[in-house]
């Protein structure tokens, strides 16, 4: 292909008003067909369409072209798109290059003037690259069809029941003692209303009785090597101190324990309830195995405990105090990372007096307070057992709030509402629901919003300045008084209420770096994980291989996280159903007759990709390996390293090209 | 308006493609306005810039080069961009025995949710190196120095 | 006689250490002058510039031309010597890369005019006198070539043919290229007449590589005691050995002393220097920036390191600023 004279065909594309609108594309197009080794040169409004691709295919077929440079949007975008267009009209992918003429010239250049000069340079840099690409084969890799789920929330659970039921084997992994996530705290999900746990408990029953399930609860992926179809993944499980291949969990070592009432808080429970050194987090705790917390078990403090639980346990001697942390080394295709979300510290908000009022709750705790299985049996009370007479409700804590979280958190209008409904309809107190707007978009959600004004609600609109115990009025005696603007009154207002419940946001996990670094993702700027494409790739991520699904990826409810946990789970099928996956073929690699053996190379791979041939003294690159990087070839002291796709003259002909002009 | 005799730098800018190319089209797609003085040469990592590139840019004209990665421990091959800081130090040394301006070669970590970084980083850029005035490679510098 | 070959000699911008690699074929030399005519060799034979002028064009078969161009004479001998010659060899790192006199473009005319001529500490107090171009003296105005604020290598002056590197060539490469030329199998225009590879590949000692060669610091030679059975570079030591031709069968290295570059970089590179920084600071073992610098401190001189033969050849061949002299 070298020795054949270019014929390149370039294609500007208008979109639509994007380009067109700020870059004068008729003279972008005059210029281009300027440029040495240019054979056409057409603009079209919009290229990526059919047409736009049919009028690329046709000249390459018509006008024999060799070499397709399309001026459009962002390779990331559209890459392979045009690629596979060329391909179709019988030319290698790789003799087509992409040049960003939206995202970094219309979209960005205020001068019209400037964003044509721009766009200029940029397809001169182009055209002058795109001669010596050379025609490239993708290389195909086997990838194996385990899939890794991180995190047993809703969204680990459903992705998991997809995937398994498509036949791959999944490994679900959980650092909890049971999977569930924040879902199993909830008393009722709205707006149907319908009971969390009736929901949630058949698909954790049924992730514990799938075949293709492995489930690895109360451990934590702790490596990630590998690549797209081959993660090697290691996971710590943490140590139960009871064998779960044994237990049954009968609760009966629980019933036995030493300690004969529940003494410390329950974690499940928010700390609004109370369990035993050894413990099931709640009734329908999938696993359902006991697990001891060394931090208070007698046994562990003082090692002269009694053990009546070994001897509750009897025969089955599931009880182990020597069991130690393991390591589980898995091999899978395709990672689905679905960690979920923090509750915002409401503490950090010190004007709403939570943790130093007592009658100042947060809202996942009042989901474990009105949940049937919960501390209270579902009964809504005070820490002193009353029956509030007055609630108020505060919305957008932490969230619409440039000091915490400038983002919207979704889903807190519409819990407010929920459990506006459930204190009602449990308590028959008065509730005041403070907003700043009332946000219900969704099936349903909006007609939920209307049940509840049906309900008597008070609805005050305005953001709550404080909550305070100091009265100054008699009827605020004794009671939480909630000062707000009422901006539809246009006033302030102090309502006396016996319960605050503030309605937290959802927040990224707090070590939402270990686990980007350790998958190779990045967060958005609020430190969610950033989806590949928000629109086009939602759960994908820069990393092959790796999807996301549920709220790590942003804050959504119960529907939605599990519509996109069952996107995450096709993609992941998707991925590994074929048996291999084709790979970019920018690989490094040596010219081994340039090779001088000096082994500078060798140390940088990240991935231990090149190797000394002693018998020759030159290095070599594994291609299965090798990811691409260049590192190798940036240090390469004799130039006998070289880059697929980003060869030396390739760069430096585009670095000439975009300084043209 | 700009004024029209006010110089224009020509600025190259290397930038990965896992962190700082996204954050270049991110920048787009939240229409931020920067100046167009920037041109991207987009290599997979940080670690693929040879200080060839570097050098060829500015004999090649530009009045200016930045080069861009993932930030540390975030490098998508994750050690690259710390091969790109190694011989961003060393190659800084030597342009600055050979009397180069501090401001005409800056090494950036923008990840790619940092388009405003990416933003800032174009206009200050762009902003320094115009303050310098145009590069001219190999030029004398004496005034009629000879040949 | 007339039948034999005409080879010239010249040197421009050297030390004429090229001139002794000639005369090092040693007894070789003989079976040199058997085989051509020589017509000019100023450092050797009086020839005169006349004689040169009165050949006919291309009647010379080649020219070996030693040193980089700094003068307005070197220029006029190099046009004058290429239009007489079939071939012409850049002979030796100066002509080929501008050598170490190139390390000049690291000041410009001026600066070291004045340094010379004024400010030195060995220049004696009044007795100041810059060379100019015409100096008029009681017997008419002589004429001194003009000094270029840029030194330059030979082929930035005229059309080269052949390189013959290093500092100075061996009399080994010498020999061959002679052969080669004589015997008339050429190789393509432009050639560097050594090795293709890098020197690691010739060298002694890349066989006692570690499994990793990774810097935890970089040593300067006059401090450290080598060991002769160990690579330099995993010594510490700034080997610039990788980034260098091969051919001279590592002279240096066996000598206990790291290579400094003199035979320029392989086909495949352009800049020496930037890729001697390339490498050397990758495998440079830390992540740290203070720890970098903390290392670089003893790389005092990276231009001078990394660039000592090739500093006209590379990307960015003279200073920005210039630095006041130490």
């Amino acid at each position: 292909m070298t020795n054949e004279e270019a014929r390149i065909g370039v294609y500007v594309c208008d979109c639509g008003f994007n380009i067109a609108g700020v870059v004068n594309v008729p003279q972008v197009v005059g210029y281009a067909r300027g440029l040495k080794g240019v054979v056409i040169c057409r603009e079209y409004k919009y290229m990526c369409s059919s047409p736009g691709q049919e009028s690329i295919q046709k000249d390459i077929q018509d006008l024999n072209l060799n070499r397709v440079v399309v001026a459009s949007c962002s390779p990331h975008l559209h890459e392979a798109t045009f690629r596979r267009a060329a391909e179709q009209a019988g030319m290698n992918p790789f003799l087509v290059h992409m040049v960003n003429i939206r995202e970094h010239v219309s979209w960005v250049t205020k001068d019209k003037k400037e964003a044509t000069e721009k766009a200029k340079s940029l397809i001169a840099a182009g055209v002058a690259r795109v001669v010596r690409h050379s025609p490239l084969e993708r290389r195909q890799v086997p990838v194996r069809s385990d899939v890794l789920i991180i995190g047993g929330g809703i969204a680990g659970i459903q992705a998991a029941l997809t995937a398994a039921d498509a036949g791959r084997h999944v490994y679900l992994v959980e650092r909890e003692p049971s999977i569930g996530g924040h879902m199993a705290k909830f008393d009722k999900t709205f707006p149907t209303l319908d009971c969390a746990a009736c929901i949630l408990t058949p698909k954790m029953t049924a992730v514990k009785n799938h075949p293709d399930i492995t489930l690895l609860s109360y451990s934590e992926v702790v490596a990630v090597d590998g690549y797209v179809g081959n993660f090697k993944v290691k996971v710590k499980r943490k140590p139960r101190y009871v064998d779960e291949t044994k237990c049954v969990g009968c609760f009966e070592c629980i019933e036995e324990c030493v300690y004969k009432t529940a003494k410390f808080p329950s974690e499940f429970e928010l700390g609004l309830g109370m369990r035993k050194p050894i413990y099931i987090p709640f009734p329908q705790a999938i696993p359902l195995v006991a697990v001891i917390d060394p931090e208070t078990c007698i046994e562990f403090k003082t090692r002269q405990c009694k053990k009546t639980c070994v001897a509750a346990c009897g025969d089955r001697g599931a009880i182990d105090f020597n069991q130690k942390e393991a390591t589980v080394d898995l091999e899978v295709g395709a990672i689905i990372v679905s960690t979920g979300f923090h509750v915002f510290d409401a503490a950090r908000m010190t004007n709403y007096g939570y943790g130093v009022l007592p009658g100042v709750y947060h809202a996942l705790e009042v989901e474990r307070l009105a949940a049937s299985n919960g501390p209270t049996g579902g009964e809504i009370v005070l820490r002193d057992g009353r029956k509030p007479a007055a609630v108020g409700i505060v919305h957008c804590v932490g969230s619409r709030d440039e000091h915490y979280n400038p983002y919207c958190s979704k889903v807190c209008c519409m819990y407010s509402l929920k459990l506006a409904h459930l204190v009602k309809e449990r308590t028959g107190a008065e509730v005041y629901n403070f907003y700043i707007d009332m946000r219900t978009p969704g099936k349903g959600y909006e007609e939920f919003y209307h049940r509840l004004l049906a309900e008597n609600l008070h609805l005050v609109r305005g953001k709550v300045a404080e909550v305070t115990r100091i009265a100054e009025a008699a009827k605020e005696e004794g009671k939480l008084v909630i000062v707000a603007e009422d901006t539809l009154l246009g006033g302030i207002r102090r309502v006396p209420v016996d319960m605050v419940i503030l309605s937290v946001a959802m927040e990224p996990q707090p070590d939402r770096e270990e686990v980007r670094r350790m998958l190779n993702m990045s967060c958005s700027s609020e430190g969610f994980f950033l989806e590949k494409h928000p629109k086009l790739a939602p759960v994908s991520t820069m990393s092959d291989g790796i999807f996301i699904a549920g709220a790590c990826q942003g804050p959504k409810d119960i529907p939605e996280t599990v519509a996109q946990a069952g996107a995450a789970a096709a993609e992941a099928i998707a991925l590994t159903s074929k048996g291999f996956i084709t790979l970019e073929p920018n690989l490094a690699y040596i010219e081994e007759q340039l090779c001088s053996g000096c082994q500078v190379c060798i140390p940088l791979c990240p991935y231990d990709a090149i190797e000394l041939d002693r018998e020759k003294m030159v290095a070599r690159i594994s291609d299965v390996l090798c990811k691409g990087c260049g590192v190798c070839v940036a240090a390469c002291p004799s130039g006998a390293a070289a880059q697929r796709m980003f060869e030396d003259d390739q760069i430096m002909l585009e670095l000439a090209g975009v300084l043209s002009r | 308006m700009m004024q029209t005799e006010e110089f224009q730098p020509r600025i190259v800018a290397f930038v990965c493609n896992w962190c700082t190319y996204i954050a270049a089209d991110a920048a787009g797609v939240a229409r931020a306005r920067y100046s167009p003085n920037v041109r991207l040469i987009r290599t997979m990592c940080s670690g693929r810039v040879d200080p060839q590139f570097v050098l060829g840019a500015f004999e090649k004209g530009a009045d200016g080069v930045l080069l861009c990665g993932c930030h540390p421990r975030d490098c998508h091959y994750s050690v690259g961009n710390y091969k790109a800081l190694r011989r961003y130090k060393l190659l800084k040394k030597m342009l600055s025995q050979m009397g180069f301006e501090d401001d005409r070669f800056r090494l950036e970590w923008i990840s790619a949710s940092e388009a405003e970084k990416f933003r800032k980083v174009v206009e200050d850029m762009t902003e320094r190196v115009r303050r310098l005035g145009p590069f001219k490679p190999n030029g004398s510098s004496t005034p009629n120095g000879g040949k | 006689m007339a039948d034999k070959p005409k080879v010239a000699f010249y040197w421009c911008a050297s030390c004429g250490g090229c001139e002794e690699a000639v005369v090092d074929l040693a007894e070789g030399i003989l079976d040199v002058i058997a085989a051509v005519d020589i017509v000019f060799w100023p450092v050797a034979l009086d020839f005169k510039v006349r004689d040169v002028k009165e050949l006919p064009d291309e009647s010379i078969t080649v020219s070996f031309i030693n040193g980089a161009v700094r003068l307005s004479e070197q220029e006029e001998m190099a046009r004058l010597l290429r239009r007489k010659s079939k071939f012409v060899i850049a002979f030796g790192s100066c002509s080929h890369m501008g050598g170490v006199p190139g390390l000049a473009n690291l000041w410009d005319r001026a600066s070291i005019f004045a340094w010379y001529y004024h400010d030195a500490p060995s220049v004696a107090p009044g007795n100041v006198r810059e060379p100019r171009e015409h100096v008029r003296v009681p017997e008419g105005t002589l004429e001194l070539p003009a000094f270029w604020d840029t030194v330059k290598t030979l082929d930035q002056v005229i059309d080269v043919d052949y390189y013959l590197p290093g500092c100075p060539p061996t009399p080994k490469l010498l020999a061959d290229a002679v052969g080669v030329l004589l015997r008339g199998d050429l190789p393509p225009k432009g050639s560097v007449l050594a090795g293709t590879r890098a020197l690691c590949h010739e060298c002694p000692l890349n066989e006692s590589k570690p499994e990793k060669l990774l810097l935890k610091d970089i040593r300067r030679v006059h401090l450290t005691k080598v060991d002769p059975e160990k690579c330099l570079l995993a010594q510490g030591l700034l080997c610039l050995g990788p980034v260098t031709r091969g051919g001279c069968e590592a002279l240096c290295v066996k000598g206990n002393m790291p290579c400094t570059g003199c035979f320029g970089p392989t086909d495949e590179v352009r800049d020496q220097g930037a890729k001697g920084i390339a490498y050397v600071s990758s495998i440079l073992d830390f992540d740290e920036e203070a720890d970098i610098e903390r290392a670089l401190a003893n790389v005092p001189d990276p231009v001078g390191t990394f660039y000592r033969y090739s500093l006209p050849r590379a990307y960015l061949m003279r200073t920005r600023k210039v630095m006041p002299h130490a």
